[in-house]
């Protein structure tokens, strides 16, 4: 017993500020073969993630964010480099180990379930015959009404934001040390949005769960302890959200992300 | 008497856990061993041929038969033919089903003749369910032909299910659809091993306003086989639909053959089938929930089935 927690505490790391990594991305690199050629999908990532805090990945699309995010739940094996959870390498367990680990993740695309109801995907989710009363507690987390659609089914009768309401509130359901979010925002209607800002905000503050999710909206970024920024496969950026966001802002306010001619004057004229 | 076997039997093609409520009639290796009649459903011998007449009077509701089959002697070949009259503004429940347990070598088969008429108005449902069980390498057979003729203003919903253990079987329902007549078709079939399984439903929409919907959901396992004639015919102003849909697996073969035809310019069909392997992102979310990948499978299964 003493050993084990010896050889435990070895692995699990502070930071400079005294912080616990509960993840750590080594050296990974992830790469693909297409027509007989590798694709590079993500190169040489290394980064960490602490215990409790709040975590936004930002960038441009196709840079590699949910490629990671797969990686990072084990259904899609790196090429190279490896992963630490809570001390422990996982970087050869599946996602089911993962899973029973409490790391959880939310499709950017979710799949359809013909002939499942959506309390039965959220009996699974919560791993054990639950209360209907919590599955309904759950979905008014994503701002669906419980009477309405426990018992559809998550099949092409649910609109695409539905669904991803759905896929979210499958992860909301579990008890997680960490939980990804795939664009959580995509589809969602501006009010239902507003709901779900609140609840990560909660599923924080309650559980302690590490968030981190993959997102291009403000509201989101701002939840952030830390920002990180992934483009062409690679970690562009990772800062303390008050270091970067005026720097994002004035990205977007200038519709380009490279230099910016028009930088600074923040009161020029919109074109168009 | 009825042995645990029995009681097991009748459990899986009826979900009878006791003798049923209402009116019942329970046939065992070629003949009847209960049967109850009610003031409102009464049930008679055939004088011409093996089988019987159920006869529900008009304006019954709520009420239900069950006429289960068990065959359990070994190479038992079975044949009946049954007739059912529900009558004008009825709403009732008819569980027929077949269970075999065959422990020898040789094929123990039931081919049974269903022929309905809802009458007018009347409302039926009508389950279906064949099960199969026993270590014998004697084949288990079902050979069912259903008949159904929906009067004006009808309605019959008709559940088939066919999950566990029948080695053959070949499923032929007919179904004639009178004016505002309606149907609803829910089949479920799984096979594996060397299962064979043919299943032809034709519907015709003959009355004006009628119309009809087959859902038909199936899995195919290890080198079973599995053939579907699915057909509607339109033949007055009516709307029809076909969703076919099949998971396969290992080696198994799953042919669909859709058919619609119409020969009215109201008559509106749709036929969709699919066939499929589980997505692998469906099993993927179930492993990223903690299951394993083959209790993962068996999840999607058990929901595409149920
Ligand atoms: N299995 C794969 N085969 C080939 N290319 C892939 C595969 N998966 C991802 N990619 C490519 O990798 C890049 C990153 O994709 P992705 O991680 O989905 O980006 P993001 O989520 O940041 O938009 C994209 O160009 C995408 O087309
Ligand atoms: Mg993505």
């Amino acid at each position: 017993m003493q050993e084990y927690n010896h050889s435990f505490n070895y692995r699990l790391q502070t930071n400079k500020w005294g912080e616990m990594e509960m993840l750590q991305i080594k050296d990974l690199s992830l790469h693909v073969e297409e027509g007989g050629s590798s694709v590079e999908i993500l190169r040489n990532i290394n980064l960490s993630f602490e215990e409790k805090k709040f975590y936004a990945i930002t960038g441009p699309n196709g840079g590699g964010k949910s490629s990671l995010a797969k990686v990072i739940m084990g259904i899609v094996k790196p090429t190279q480099g490896s992963i630490y959870f809570n001390g422990e390498d996982i970087t050869s367990l599946g996602i089911t180990d993962r899973a029973k680990r409490k790391m959880g993740y939310a499709f950017q695309q979710p799949p359809r379930f013909k002939g499942f109801k959506i309390k039965d995907l959220l009996n699974l989710s919560f791993g054990e015959e639950t209360s209907e009363q919590a599955i309904c507690d759950v979905l008014l987390e994503v701002g669906l009404c419980a009477q309405d659609y426990l018992n559809r089914d998550v099949d092409a009768s649910l609109s695409g934001g539905e669904l991803k309401r759905i896929e979210i509130a499958t992860v909301i359901a579990r008890d997680l040390t960490l939980a990804i979010f795939d664009e959580p925002e995509a589809g969602i209607d501006l009010w239902s949005f507003q709901k779900l800002v609140e609840t990560f905000k909660k599923m924080h503050k309650d559980k302690e769960t590490i968030m981190i999710i993959i997102s291009h909206q403000e509201k989101i970024l701002r939840l952030a302890d830390e920002v990180i920024i992934i483009a062409d496969g690679t970690v562009k950026e990772q800062a303390k959200r008050d270091d970067i966001m005026p720097r994002i802002v004035q990205d977007l306010e200038c519709g380009c992300n490279k230099t910016c001619d028009i930088g600074g004057s923040a009161d020029a004229e919109p074109i168009g | 008497m009825l042995s645990q076997l029995d009681k097991k039997l009748l459990e899986k093609v009826a979900d009878l856990h006791e003798i049923p409520q209402g009116a019942y009639n329970i046939r065992k290796n070629g003949s009847g061993i209960g049967r109850n009649t009610t003031n409102n459903i009464n049930i008679v011998n055939k004088t011409d041929q093996s089988g019987i007449d159920i006869i529900v009077k008009p304006g019954t509701v709520n009420e239900s038969v069950h006429i289960p089959v068990i065959l359990s002697t070994e190479g038992f070949q079975d044949m009946v033919y049954n007739t059912f009259d529900i009558g004008e503004g009825s709403d009732v429940l008819v569980v027929a089903g077949c269970g075999i347990h065959s422990g020898g070598d040789e094929n123990s088969q039931h081919d049974g003749v269903h022929d309905f008429i809802v009458r007018k108005g009347a409302k039926m449902r009508y389950v279906e369910k064949h099960y199969g069980e026993g270590d014998g390498t004697g084949k288990r057979i079902l050979n069912p032909k259903t008949i159904i003729t929906v009067e004006q203003d009808g309605v019959a919903e008709i559940e088939l299910v066919q999950i566990k253990g029948v080695d053959q079987t070949i499923r032929d329902t007919e179904v004639y659809l009178h004016n505002n007549a309606r149907l609803i078709v829910t089949e479920r079939l799984l096979t594996y091993a060397d299962q064979e399984a043919e299943s032809k439903i034709t519907v015709e929409l003959l009355g004006e306003e009628s119309t009809a919907q087959i859902i038909s959901r199936s899995v195919a396992q290890d080198q079973s086989k599995q053939i579907f004639y699915l057909n509607m015919l339109g033949k007055n102003k009516c709307r029809g639909h076909i969703q076919c849909d099949s998971i396969i697996m290992d080696q198994a073969v799953v042919r669909a053959v859709p058919e619609i035809s119409a020969y009215h310019t109201d008559a509106q069909l749709i036929h969709e089938a699919a066939i499929g392997k589980i997505a692998s992102e469906q099993i993927l979310k179930l492993m990223s929930l903690g299951l394993s990948e083959n209790e993962a499978e068996e999840k999607i299964l058990e929901g595409f089935l149920k």
